[in-house]
């Protein structure tokens, strides 16, 4: 996580310093559904990872897929897209 | 040695824009504004400067090509009046909140509708809370001394923020009257060349202009609003050393033989030089009356209106322009508030006059005089009153 700035932080006309530093911003904690990934009936094909609108499906060393919950807004396109019933599943997330 | 020569406020910032050796001009033609950029295109065509004239098709791409200017570290120049001003409006914004320095001088010009090419101060009011430094010249010489000076604190690195020289339209702008013009080397002696420490380097890549969610845009403003009221010790200073350099001290209110003056008249811009005629005849008749101008809008210089205003007990305040359905003057209304928590403070009477052009001759000076200070003993039904208004005017009161 970014650590909260304090005006006194920011550089002059709020310029950004460190490029590609949006990546330390959480854009997940929005989310009303997050997708559960179930290896055993997962095929590999990568649909989910291509279709995925904010880059927040990744690969994993095995080559299976599996959501980061830091940027994911829960839209459930890679369920919709996973061609095997059952791989993606999209569950409520719960007040915690 | 320097040089005395006849000169339209108009062509005189343009000399000072040709000695503060500027890269980049994007300007876009508009009356009473337009001889600057004339004069500018012809000197940078005739090779008397070498900078980039960029000739856009519109005042919001003229501001727009300045940011992107600033953005590579070059000295920028841009120049509008009224309607030029309005149509720039949201970059004008853009330009202080992203700390670009630059200097714009507005040839100040009365708004539409109804349509008119004539000088009041309608378009900087609409300006006044976007975040420039905004200075008002009152003749011309000012003009030339305010764009130099402009650069200078601008691109401080204290500072880095855009600066607005306004100047009466038609009053100044295409008015002549002598103007020193400096040497070069003297010039070059008060404005170092400009250095941006956050000028576009593919080498050192950096965002410029980035989005801001509701948990940090309040801390964006927060640090710009710092930036500015800071900005004021600054701009000082930088009027000192013009000062020392050139002989010419300004201040950001500057006072007019208000030697235990019961009667102060509050102007701006080219006003105040007819009104010290005015000021001079009544003092020569005995009255107690005296004249402060600011010369400093924004950031709005409190302490020194106070102290210049305290021992006064009436101040007359005459705006160029109206703020529909308030006070009456953004200026009379900015100086009222200012005075409220003050301990003793003058009453403040409100004036509006000079609007599109209107001329504001010695004689309306005097009448403002006269009927301001029968307003503070007597009151008056109207919030304000308007110098030379053909008609009875009632229905400008609280509601």
């Amino acid at each position: 996580m970014a650590k909260k700035l304090t005006w006194r932080d920011l550089e002059v006309g709020n310029i950004v310093t460190e490029p590609g530093n949006s990546a330390e911003r959480s854009t997940g904690d929005w989310r009303t559904e997050r997708p559960v990934f179930d290896k055993s009936i997962c095929i590999k094909c990568g649909l989910c990872w291509l279709h995925c609108p904010d880059s927040a499906i990744k690969i994993l060393d095995d080559g299976y897929y599996d959501v980061d919950l830091f940027y994911c807004k829960g839209c459930g396109i890679c369920e919709s897209v996973c061609p095997k019933k059952g791989a993606i599943v999209m569950v409520e997330e719960e007040e915690k | 040695m320097s040089r005395r020569v006849a000169l339209e406020a108009s062509h005189a910032v343009a000399e000072a824009v040709r000695m503060a050796d500027v890269d980049v001009i994007a300007a876009y033609p508009i009356t009473p504004q337009t001889h600057i950029p004339e004069r500018l295109a012809e000197m940078v065509a005739d090779g008397e400067l070498s900078a980039a004239y960029i000739p856009v098709e519109s005042e919001h791409s003229a501001l727009s090509a300045c940011l992107g200017a600033v953005a590579v570290g070059a000295r920028t120049f841009t120049t509008t009046a009224g309607q030029g001003l309005e149509l720039m409006h949201e970059v004008v914004y853009v330009a202080s909140s992203m700390r670009y320095p630059m200097v714009m001088v507005i040839a100040n010009r009365a708004l539409s509708a109804p349509l008119s090419v004539w000088g009041d101060h309608s378009d900087v009011m609409s300006v006044r809370d976007t975040g420039w430094i905004q200075v008002f010249a009152q003749n011309n010489q000012e003009a030339f001394d305010l764009v130099l000076w402009g650069f200078r604190v601008a691109e401080d690195s204290r500072v880095l923020t855009p600066v607005m020289v306004n100047l009466d339209g038609f009053t100044l702008s295409h008015v002549t009257e002598a103007v020193i013009l400096p040497e070069q080397d003297v010039v070059n002696g008060f404005l170092p060349p400009f250095h941006y420490p956050f000028a576009l380097n593919p080498d050192k890549p950096a965002t410029h202009g980035a989005f801001a969610a509701p948990d940090i845009y309040t801390e964006t403003k927060i640090s710009q609003e710092v930036a500015l009221r800071k900005s004021k010790d600054i701009l000082l200073q930088g009027w000192q050393e013009f000062g020392d350099m050139f002989g010419r001290r300004y201040y950001p209110v500057e006072l007019y033989r208000v030697e235990g003056a019961k009667t102060l008249l509050l102007t701006m811009g080219s006003f105040t030089e007819t009104a010290k005629m005015v000021i001079d005849a009544r003092r020569d008749r005995g009255e107690l009356v005296g004249l402060v101008s600011l010369r400093l809008w924004r950031p709005f210089p409190f302490t020194e209106f106070r102290q210049a205003v305290k021992e006064a007990d009436t101040l007359i305040v005459l705006d160029r322009s109206i703020s529909f359905g308030g006070q009456g003057g953004p200026v009379c209304s900015e100086v009222r508030s200012a005075l409220f928590s003050e301990p003793k403070r003058p009453v403040v009477v409100s004036f509006v006059g000079g609007l599109g052009g209107r001329d504001m001759a010695e004689k309306d000076f005097g009448y403002v005089l006269d009927r301001g200070r029968e307003v503070a003993a007597k009151g008056s039904a109207e919030l304000f009153e308007t110098v030379g208004v053909c008609g009875e005017v009632s229905g400008i009161r609280d509601l």
